[in-house]
């Protein structure tokens, strides 16, 4: 475009960004693909494991403790997922209304996304602690039986969920408002012209004209659920027993406790592969749906 | 929308706003009150809103920055002090890096048009995908045995700088995109080269992306904790690192763990206040056309 630009310019631009990127994503990355095909710990060079083909693969199908962890993974990630997108769809359904106010809420909507996840962990193990913490606090003073928030496998998995609904809620909300705020007006009002009412308004209109916003949003907020390690290492650290033991949190322990390089990275080469088809379905989506809109304008242009 | 707001809202509204502010705040503010409460206070059990506020926990973890001698701990722990310095080092320079980095790369794809922004948005929906937890293991070992920077402060800004470049040039790039392209013939016209034109005149026009796209940088640099537990050493630790080092299974000592996570929380809770506006635009920005 540019017709007496340096060819070479553009290169100059991008060689710092393809080169730390290279070296530092793309070659551990690589790196690790090929280490989930050896025997290593940490004390060792990569050049001194011993390669065992598929073994630590074999090895994980076989793993109670691993599968037990990649089901605790998908049942929290589900959960967290859903809750948080019925919770903030209906906030932001609810709240699309001239308040005043609203500016505040959505600046302090973003503060539990923004500050560290270990002080989100900490401030939610001090509330959840048995006798100093507010929440039990709260039921004595109710008169009622204190909760054993973290000490129990069930209950501990609720707390976690609990917690990173607090945190997670919140995005879906900002991004359902905005997308809610972007809507055509002439296709609510010439809905209410014909008299739909509020709720026929959200069903047929609203919700529907989100919904391309609405799944990418989801499936975000889904790849970051799997990612999720840092408050749940502060809270319980996977415990008790493996209740809240998610992948990311056992692959951390595997590589540093058990110090089994090898084994840790075939794990995360699966995570990797589950997250991949995640973000290959999102991305075909969305090619799925500009096509479709490009096709529906252009039959549109075709009608006038 | 408009034609329904003509008549005042609903109270109800407000009190769920209310509600939901309390909700999302009281956390926070639970810890802040915490993080100036005496031991003792935090025990009883009649604790509550009275209290007598004290900064001694915040003595405690800064020790060794105060001017002053603090009367009440017998044996100062320089860990917090140091891990502090580390943290904002290796925040600032990592951000700075990527920011300057970030921005040459998002001009050269859009103004050159020579890789499609198929590729660009595919890349960084990919990088944002890889968890730091999958990273663990090949950095750990890429760092120590080829590298030799683990445990250094450059060990760690390579790492962040890496995990942050696509997210900041998918950010900028949708920022560098609405700059007129016929300001810069302009520049190239008075006889600018291609780097002045894009330090003098495009870069003054895009701040407001930078803002964001900084922002979110420092946040991930300053906030995490996994690659920098396995990278760092003594020196070298960030103050997530020192937090998760000092919880113990019991007998934690709040007060003093509340101020420094309330330490750690400032910085972003600051950005938060001063930016909301532009935090809300890259927010919606990076996942609504990711």
């Amino acid at each position: 475009m540019l017709a007496n630009a340096n060819r070479l310019t553009p290169y100059l631009f991008l060689a710092p960004a393809v080169a730390i990127l290279v070296v530092a994503l793309l070659y551990p990355v690589g790196y690790m693909v090929w280490a989930s095909f050896l025997d290593w710990n940490p004390s060792q060079r990569i050049g001194e494991a011993e390669f065992v083909g598929l073994r630590n693969y074999v090895n994980l199908l076989g793993d109670e403790a691993f599968l037990e962890s990649l089901g605790v993974t998908l049942r929290f990630a589900a959960i967290v997922v859903t809750v948080e997108m019925v919770l903030g769809v209906g906030l932001a359904l609810l709240l699309d209304r001239q308040l005043k106010g609203m500016s505040i809420l959505r600046t302090v909507f973003i503060l539990p996304m923004m500050i560290a996840p270990i002080v989100v962990g900490l401030m939610w193990r001090y509330m959840y602690h048995p006798t100093v913490g507010i929440l039990n606090r709260t039921l004595k003073s109710m008169g009622l039986d204190p909760v054993p928030w973290l000490s129990d496998g069930g209950w501990a998995f609720t707390s976690v969920v609990i917690a990173d609904i607090w945190q997670w809620t919140p995005f879906i909300f900002i991004l359902a408002l905005a997308a809610l705020q972007s809507l055509p007006r002439s296709a609510m009002e010439a809905a209410r012209i014909d008299g739909a009412t509020g709720w026929q308004l959200i069903l047929y209109i609203k919700l529907p004209l989100m919904l391309p916003v609405l799944i990418v949003t989801a499936l975000l907020r889904l790849i970051d659920a799997f990612k999720v390690l840092e408050v749940i290492l502060v809270m319980t650290n996977g415990g008790p027993g493996l209740s809240t033991e998610i992948l990311a949190l056992r692959i951390s322990r595997t590589a540093s406790e058990f110090r089994e390089l090898g084994y840790a990275a075939a794990m995360s080469n699966l995570l990797l592969i589950l997250l991949m088809v995640l973000t290959l379905a999102m991305f075909f989506y969305g090619k799925v749906m500009d096509a479709r809109a490009a096709r529906i304008r252009a039959e549109a242009e075709e009608d006038a | 929308m408009a034609a329904r707001d003509t008549n005042a809202p609903n109270p109800a509204f407000y009190a769920l706003l209310v509600a939901l502010v309390v909700m999302s705040a009281g956390p926070i503010v639970l810890m802040l009150a915490t993080s100036f409460k005496l031991n003792v206070d935090i025990m009883s059990s009649t604790a509550g809103l009275f209290f007598m506020p004290t900064i001694q926990n915040y003595e405690t973890a800064l020790c060794d920055m105060l001017w002053y001698e603090v009367e009440h701990i017998r044996r100062c722990d320089p860990t917090f002090g140091r891990a502090l310095v580390n943290s904002l080092i290796v925040a600032t320079v990592s951000t700075a890096l990527t920011l300057i980095i970030g921005c040459m790369a998002a001009y050269a794809l859009v103004r050159f048009r020579f890789m499609g922004r198929d590729t660009v948005s595919m890349t960084t929906l990919m990088m944002r995908m890889v968890p730091p937890a999958v990273l663990l293991v090949p950095v750990f070992g890429i760092w120590t045995f080829q590298y030799g920077i683990d445990g250094t402060r450059m060990g760690l800004i390579l790492i962040y700088t890496a995990m942050n470049l696509p997210f900041v040039v998918w950010i900028l790039q949708s920022f560098i995109v609405q700059v007129p392209i016929q300001l810069e013939e302009a520049a190239r016209m008075d006889g600018a080269n291609p780097f002045q034109t894009f330090f003098l005149v495009v870069l003054p026009l895009i701040k407001p992306g930078l803002a964001a796209a900084a922002i979110f940088t420092f946040r991930v640099a300053w906030n995490e904790f996994l690659l920098g537990n396995a990278l760092a050493d003594r020196n070298s630790r960030t103050v997530p690192v020192t937090i998760v080092n000092s919880l113990t299974e019991y007998d934690i000592d709040w007060g003093v763990i509340m101020a420094t996570g309330m330490l750690l929380a400032v910085p972003p809770i600051i950005f938060t206040f001063v930016a909301s506006r532009q935090i809300i635009t890259g927010m919606t920005a990076g996942a609504v056309k990711g």
